[in-house]
């Protein structure tokens, strides 16, 4: 099977996850406009990428939930198939109800670009199962509005039914809300659903892809996925 | 309306009405106004500018496009160009910033690049002064704020404090793109029978007049100015790229031109002239914001993002169909056609009826009176030791390390996107920025800088000085130079002394470029940059660009590795005069910068290249500001290991540490490649100062210092 | 008929406001020493053509349910005035 990276208008970081996807993990990609209504054939995997899709206006990634192409794209998902938002496409996520929570403004109220250290606490889905449970990676974080947010009982059901694949954590490997950069609520950086085919995260794993650019542990991800694709 | 109102002296105004045989209109005497302020003429400059050697084997595109071109190997090119935005930042911070940087991104993309990175300038008064922070944030926050919507990563920059701008704060942007060389987008490609498209935002009031409100020293009440401020939008300027980078990659386009300064009116006569057609423009057909706009509003408007495209008539169906495909609005406003008459319609009369060639290139240069100043004796008068004996050196050491121009910028680069894009190498905070080309594998080497002190005290030893310390940081990586850009940011040139120190610096620039064969593909020039009768110092500032071929490996700072020999290659006549340590630690700077070396710098340049290709070195970081003590505290930091450094002198100076100038880096060689360094250095000025290792950084004369208390110092923490 | 409808938008009672604590304590700095607590929402005027109130109403909530509020995180009210 292959990928699709769908474009927003102001998505930014469509190009990155296309060259991560197809020139460094060689995987067969594609890109979709925001205005199809059907994703490429034969698409197993769905990335909805970083930036600042409709300039981040009235609410991160409200807008572009709202686009015709995310009917396919809840399809995609309710199939079964793979479904990954970055960034804003997290918040894309979240604001399409495919994954719980919203994204909040940091606490510091500042964009924040940085490297950023990550606990990868769940390993059986298709996105993370090249990692070991309890690795700590490093994938750089670059945005405003990144404080996960759910209400606390809420947040305690997606914590025990063991949703949350990354946390912030310290070099040394402690995790938690301590580490989180922006104030996420429990240190959540990325979480599944409850399917494990839909997950969202807001640090950048394109961006870790090739020690030239000084890091590459975003490579578990795309080798993760590659397995599933080429599975089927 | 009297020609004074519109910004015009006599002189031209008598050469406007002998042109054309006639008195012009009001809206065509508003359009002289404005197109041949300052600001848009350069009518003050242009003769300086002349100075500057233009060509060189890798420029492709050189001044007079959008933006200068050179060769990036394999068929690309590299765009690229600094521009001011002082006096809108001073204004509005915010807005000021963020225009300042969507205007030189659409510089970049009217030559059909790609915007690839950006790098700013910034100059704020006193540190600490409730203005100062009111002017910074704002700033910092504009910059990122729209850099970091539009996709492009701020990759680096230079920021200095000092009094003099408190109220006349300097903000220089710089862009890089990437364009396929065999389609470089032209100003001189329209042909008559073309068509004139705009396209992107509406057209409001933005701006009106703000070139040639550019021009005009700032006044007590800088509140009411607020109306001639523009407001940028960074996401409908994201969309104009995709659109006009989709229009070239389907072939629509024949010419383009963004619009900054007098909107349509600048960029559709640029065209005209350069092309050497002439242009009916109708203003009634331009998409407006605002209701009731006269014509001369239309025609001067600098509402943000809007390109304007020229293109065959075959071609503007599918043109339009891309203006509705992002959402952008595309509208038919006029057409080329023969001769040289620049026509602007409304309501069915011709309001404006001009020689193309004489709005944009027909205002008569002005020779300003040129003296030099009368305390320049005094300023440079100095003794050396006079300010150096008796200091305590570990003081001024971490007092330097901790100094607002000195200290880590993280606080304010950690607000950029400085990832975007997955070409940064070399990120903010290093002497020089790293991006790679991915379609070839080259790395493109960039750099910043501008040294107002050195040129207060002599400008062309400054100038000369600025440009040569713009290139050092590129060799130093294995960079070979490709060509330079820059932005002369000046007081008023009516005042003959600061008119001389204008034109020293420039001559200082243009002799290091002419010694350094680095050619000047573009510019910009701001001058007026003065309140109330207290002027900037002269800030020339240089932006240099570099690449280093595929597959070679940069050499680059922050590598010291336990055992490794510290050499300091470089000349010993570095000098207090100028330096940070004179005016952060003294406060008062005096004497003169040290006088050119042009041989000296291309035998430094050739070796270092040499030593970045042999890959003996582990680290190499260039003398900038603050010395040999700041480069040593710098590595240590970023490596996380100390040193033992070692002088030759009995006791150490603070010339020794704090001295600025010349070709001068520090390299860390690892002990089995020692020999192999030296004879790449034999003959040339080098010794060898120490050793890595440990967690702490000696030098003699001062306490030892640990990693935790110069990373704290440094961080500011 | 032409209406103005203004929806106000506010974080819901529980919801982090960041920006409302940052605009607390910088009021309190500058000697607003009696606020006790602030929070930030979102102003939106819709112009919208209607049959009547009632229907402009209807379809300003409508907008609202669709894109204008996140019900997740935030409540709305909305007022009604004529062009």
């Amino acid at each position: 099977m292959k990928a699709a990276v769908v474009v927003f208008p102001g998505s930014n970081c469509d190009r990155d996850v296309l060259h991560a996807l197809r020139d460094v993990a060689g995987i067969q990609t594609s890109a979709v406009w925001h205005k199809e209504t059907s994703l490429p054939e034969n698409t197993g995997l769905v990335v909805l990428p970083g930036g600042f899709s409709y300039g981040d206006y009235l609410r991160s990634g409200a807008m572009a939930a709202r686009s015709p192409i995310l009917g396919a794209v809840r399809e995609h998902a309710r199939i079964g198939r793979l479904v990954l938002g970055i960034c804003n496409g997290f918040q894309v996520l979240t604001e399409a109800g495919l994954l719980p929570g919203a994204l909040l403004a940091n606490s510091s109220l500042e964009f924040i670009c940085s490297p950023c250290f990550l606990k990868v606490e769940k390993t059986d889905t298709p996105f993370t199962n090249a990692y070991r449970t309890g690795e700590i990676v490093q994938f750089p974080i670059a945005h405003h509005e990144g404080l996960f947010f759910l209400p606390e009982e809420e947040l305690d059901d997606l914590e025990n039914r063991g949703q949350v694949v990354f946390r912030y954590a310290s070099p040394e490997g402690n995790a938690g809300p301590d580490y989180s950069p922006n104030g996420a609520l429990n240190g959540i950086a990325g979480i599944v659903n409850r399917g494990g085919n839909v997950l969202g995260l807001m640090p950048h794993p394109e961006r870790a892809s090739e020690d030239i650019l000084g890091c590459s542990d975003g490579l578990g991800m795309w080798n993760s996925v590659k397995s599933w694709l080429e599975g089927r | 309306m009297d020609f004074r109102k519109a910004g015009l002296l006599e002189t031209e105004y008598g050469a406007i009405c002998m042109e054309l045989d006639r008195e012009p209109n009001e809206t065509e005497l508003k359009i002289f106004g404005v197109m041949w302020s300052e600001h848009c003429s350069y009518k003050s400059s242009r003769p300086l500018l002349r100075l500057f050697p233009k060509e060189g084997p890798a420029v492709l595109k050189g001044v007079g496009e959008n933006a200068g071109v050179v060769d990036a190997g394999d068929g690309w090119g590299l765009a690229f160009k600094v521009e001011s935005h002082n006096h809108p930042s001073a204004v509005e911070p915010y807005q000021g910033a963020a225009t300042g940087v969507g205007g030189i991104i659409r510089d970049i993309l009217a030559m059909g690049a790609r915007p690839m990175a950006s790098m700013d300038g910034l100059f704020f008064g006193k540190p600490g002064s409730p203005k100062t922070a009111i002017l910074s944030n704002g700033i910092v926050k504009g910059v990122g704020g729209y850099g970091n919507c539009v996709g492009v990563p701020t990759v680096g920059g230079k920021t200095l404090y000092d009094a003099h701008y408190e109220d006349n704060p300097l903000l220089n942007a710089f862009c890089i793109g990437l364009v396929d060389s065999s389609r470089i987008v032209s100003s001189q490609t329209a042909e008559p029978g073309n068509l004139v498209v705009l396209l992107g935002s509406r057209t409001g009031r933005d701006g009106i007049g703000g070139a040639a409100f550019a021009s005009v020293e700032l006044g007590e009440d800088t509140k009411s100015s607020r109306p001639q401020v523009q407001i940028g939008d960074p996401f409908v300027e994201k969309l104009l790229i995709e659109a006009c980078l989709e229009a070239l990659d389907l072939g629509l386009v024949t010419s383009m031109q963004d619009m900054g300064a007098a909107g349509i009116t600048s960029s559709a006569s640029e065209i005209a002239a350069k092309s050497g057609v002439g242009m009916v423009i109708d203003l009634d057909s331009v998409p407006l914001r605002e209701p009731d706009m006269s014509a001369w509003e239309i025609a001067l408007s600098e509402s943000q993002e809007r390109m304007l495209l020229i293109v065959r008539p075959e071609k503007l169906d599918q043109v339009l169909a891309l203006g509705r495909k992002w959402d952008l609005e595309a509208a038919l406003i006029g057409k080329t056609v023969e001769g040289d008459r620049f026509i602007l319609e409304k309501g069915g009369t011709v309001a404006v009826d001009l020689p193309a060639s004489l709005i944009g290139g027909g205002c008569p240069e002005i020779d300003w009176p040129s003296a030099r100043p009368s305390e320049l004796e005094a300023r440079q008068a100095y003794e050396p030791g006079e300010d150096t004996t008796g200091r305590n050196l570990e003081s001024d050491l971490l007092g330097l390390l901790s100094s607002p121009s000195l200290r880590d910028k993280t606080w304010i680069t950690r607000q950029y996107d400085s990832m975007v894009q997955v070409n940064t190498v070399m990120g903010p905070g290093a002497p020089v920025s790293l991006v790679r080309i991915k379609e070839n594998g080259n790395l493109v080497a960039l750099t910043m800088e501008a040294l107002p002190w050195a040129c207060h005290l002599d400008p062309f030893r400054g100038g000369y000085e600025t440009m040569a310390r713009s290139l050092r940081p590129i060799w130093l990586t294995g960079a070979r130079h490709l060509g330079m850009t820059n932005c002369l940011n000046f007081p008023s040139p009516e005042n003959r002394e600061q008119f001389w120190e204008f034109a020293e610096s420039v001559r200082g620039l243009a002799e290091c470029c002419k010694d350094l064969s680095c050619p000047v593909v573009s510019g910009n020039v701001s001058l007026y940059n003065e309140t109330a009768g207290s002027p900037i110092l002269p800030t020339p500032l240089v932006c240099s660009v570099g690449l280093i071929p595929a597959g070679r490996k940069a050499l680059l700072p922050g590598g010291w590795k336990e055992g490794d020999v510290l050499y300091l290659a470089g000349m010993d006549n570095a000098a207090i005069p100028g330096s940070h340590f004179q005016a952060t630690r003294i406060g008062k700077i005096a004497g003169r910068p040290i006088p050119p070396s042009p041989e000296m710098e291309l035998d430094f340049m050739e070796r270092a290249l040499r030593t970045a290709e042999m890959e003996i070195a582990d680290s190499a970081i260039p003398i900038l500001g603050g010395g040999l003590g700041i480069a040593l505290c710098k590595e240590a930091v970023s490596s996380k290991i100390g040193a033992d450094v070692r002088f030759e002198t009995p006791t150490t100076s603070p010339v020794t540490l704090f001295a600025e100038g010349g070709a001068r880096a520090l390299y860390a060689v690892p002990q089995r490649n020692a020999f192999a360094f030296l004879q790449v250095w034999k003959g040339f000025p080098l010794r060898r100062i120490g050793t890595v290792g440990g967690d702490e950084l000696r030098i003699p004369g001062i306490p030892p210092q640990s990693l935790k208390r110069l990373e704290e110092t440094w961080r500011g923490d | 008929m032409r209406f103005r409808a203004h929806v106000l938008v506010s974080l819901k009672e529980g919801v982090l406001d960041t920006q409302g604590k940052a605009v607390l304590v910088s009021l309190r700095n500058m000697g607003h020493s009696n606020v006790s607590d602030v929070r930030v929402g979102k102003s939106i005027e819709v112009t919208v053509e209607g049959a009547s109130k009632e229907d402009a109403v209807r379809q300003v909530e409508a907008m609202c349910d669709d894109l204008l509020v996140n019900p997740l995180i935030e409540s709305r009210s909305v007022t009604l005035g004529e062009f």
